[in-house]
């Protein structure tokens, strides 16, 4: 019968729309991007690209490309201060408004936090987690140098797109359990490559709050996949301008689902060296770690910082034990410094870090030494991630960072907070 | 004749090149053809030759979507990359840069360090050992891209991207 839609996903849904056709897994199609991001690691070859290999001036649409300093912020050395002035300089040639410099954040977080990022838009970034923009519903996707000067040039780029994956979540988590957790459990069961080339929709957690949404939606590359959507529904949604032909339609085609009980859920480790190799907590034995990181664009924001100061409040950090807290924003540093998590972090003996991806990815503050064990709220524990290749790092939640900090090992929640 | 490179399981991009050693982090970005797998496996880059084949397990690439990652292996001039799953942001990286990337489970059949002959164009492997190997056929858009030089050339060529139909 005629005019009977088919049951899309919602990465059908986006780049049909953005496509100006229908599509549908498995199709390649040309979409239009609403929001190109380059941050500062990449932006050099970038332009490099854009203007000696394309011949391109100009970017295609000044106002849709967001330029973020942020993973080596404040700069480290004079190469890389030389690279970010040269930067500045072409944003400004360029008239681009959306600059956020040394400071600001995670590009990930400053774009969700700018309003930039909104449900249904197609944004790809210069970086791998751009699957955080699935946290407001938006199509985000990670591309490379070539990729992003092609989009930012011409404002369109082309997709193979992609099936969907179904992370269910049933019920509510228990105490000291959190996003995190739900995250790494769904990459033990999905694998490191259990969704490669394809996009994965979260449903169920309609109560969480829009950072909790994106601890997920940047995790969801870790299992490989292109895109990773949270439904634009619940409370937290309600800030969000949602265009009226997006939503979770029956029927829709799943290549997979997988079911998660949150009540059932206990905290969950990953340990080196690959995202994928996730335990219980309780099935761990006795780790002991040198350093507490909280940060980066999984989980280290206001919340998280937040979650973290519920626990080690009227607490000290265990002595031996380096605790380094960089926040995802300054957004988010204001916030914990107007209403005391900054002061109760502080107390307990943690370090502030300029709000940005600080040790993330090893080139600065906070680099780890060989034989160091590193307990990490991030998203990435590969071998030389964090600095030295002999450093050890497991990934947690902020909750079981703030308890391990306390006790020098790695700690359940709960352990510290019934003593 | 190229050398076989064998690898693992989910190499990552961090492997690959550590985000350390970035063109951004270097005074001389010729340099990055001295990293690719500078610890994980540090005797490549020094014996590394044109022509020669990488041969590894499922999910390579996977990680981070840092292009100095096939470009490091374009700089020491990689003839191609052979594995049963690609990470998707490094297969697309390296397509646009035009590295030929086959799609096939060969650890099983080839050992490291063993001499082949490679022909990308007709897609087949024959070693010394008196081996032919046929590797599955890539979508026609890619092979558009591969024969173009890279997705710049492709796009400065025809104006469009792979299949985009324009007004
Ligand atoms: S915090 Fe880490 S994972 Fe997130 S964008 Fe920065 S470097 Fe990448």
């Amino acid at each position: 019968m005629v005019g009977i839609m088919i049951a899309q996903t919602l990465s059908e849904q986006i780049l049909s729309h953005a496509a100006g056709h229908p599509v549908r897994a498995g199709d390649v199609a040309t979409v239009s991007v609403d929001l190109v991001m380059m941050h500062d690691s990449l932006s050099p070859s970038i332009i490099k690209v854009l203007h000696e290999e394309l011949g391109a001036e100009r970017v295609w649409d000044a106002q849709r490309v967001a330029v973020v300093i942020d993973h080596v912020a404040p700069a480290s050395n004079i190469q890389t201060a030389e690279k970010q002035a040269g930067l500045r300089q072409w944003v400004r040639d360029q008239g681009i408004t959306h600059l956020f410099d040394v400071g600001r954040g995670i590009s990930h977080q400053v774009l969700v936090e700018e309003g930039l990022a909104q449900p249904g838009l197609v944004i790809v970034g210069s970086d791998s987690h751009s699957t955080a923009y699935g946290c407001v519903g938006a199509f985000g996707t990670g591309m490379g140098t070539t990729d992003i000067a092609l989009a930012a040039a011409t404002g369109r780029t082309w997709m193979r797109v992609p099936e969907t994956v179904l992370v269910r979540a049933i019920g509510r988590f228990r105490p000291g359990v959190s996003a995190k957790d739900l995250g790494l459990r769904a990459a033990r069961i999905l694998r490191a490559d259990g969704a490669t080339y394809a996009s994965v929709e979260w449903h169920g957690i309609d109560f969480l709050s829009i950072g909790d949404r994106m601890t997920l939606a940047t995790l969801s590359i870790e299992i490989g996949a292109k895109a990773g959507l949270i439904p634009p529904i619940g409370p937290a949604a309600s800030g969000l301008r949602i265009p009226d032909w997006l939503a979770v339609q029956a029927g829709a085609d799943y290549v997979r689902t997988v079911d998660i009980d949150l009540s059932h859920l206990e905290p969950q480790v990953s340990a080196p060296h690959y995202v994928d190799n996730v335990v219980d907590l309780t099935e761990l034995g006795r780790v002991a770690v040198d350093v507490v990181y909280l940060g980066t664009c999984t989980n280290g924001r206001y919340e998280d910082m937040a979650a973290a100061a519920r626990i080690l409040k009227g607490r000290k950090i265990a002595s031996g034990v380096r605790m380094l807290v960089v926040p995802a924003s300054s957004e988010g540093l204001r916030q914990a410094a107007e209403d005391g998590t900054l002061r109760t972090l502080l107390a307990a003996g943690a370090t502030i870090g300029t709000p940005g991806c600080g040790a993330c990815i090893g080139r600065h503050m906070g680099v780890l030494a060989p034989d160091e064990v590193c307990l990490f709220t991030g998203n990435r524990n590969f071998r030389g991630r964090m600095g030295s290749p002999q450093a050890n790092i497991y990934l947690a939640s902020p909750e079981v960072a703030a308890a391990t900090a306390l006790t020098g090992y790695i700690t359940h929640p709960q352990d510290v907070l019934e003593r | 004749m190229a050398r076989v490179w064998m690898f693992g399981n989910d190499v990552n991009t961090d492997q690959i090149i550590p985000g350390r050693y970035a063109p951004y982090m270097l005074k001389n970005e010729h340099d990055l053809r001295k990293y690719p797998f500078v610890e994980a496996r540090p005797d490549f880059a020094p014996n590394v030759e044109p022509g020669d084949l990488i041969v590894a397990g499922p999910n390579f690439g996977c990680g981070s979507s840092r292009e100095y990652a096939p470009l490091a292996l374009k700089m020491v001039g990689i003839g191609a990359i052979v594995a049963p799953l690609f990470a998707r942001i490094f297969f697309r990286n390296a397509l646009n840069l035009g590295i030929p990337c086959f799609t096939a489970d060969l650890t099983q059949t080839l050992r490291d360090g063993e001499q082949v002959a490679l022909n990308v164009e007709q897609g087949v492997i024959l070693t010394e050992r008196g081996m032919r190997i046929e590797l599955p056929a890539p979508p026609s858009f890619m092979r558009e891209i591969w024969s173009a030089g890279g997705i710049v050339p492709y796009y400065r060529a025809y104006g469009r991207f792979p299949g985009e139909q324009r007004a």
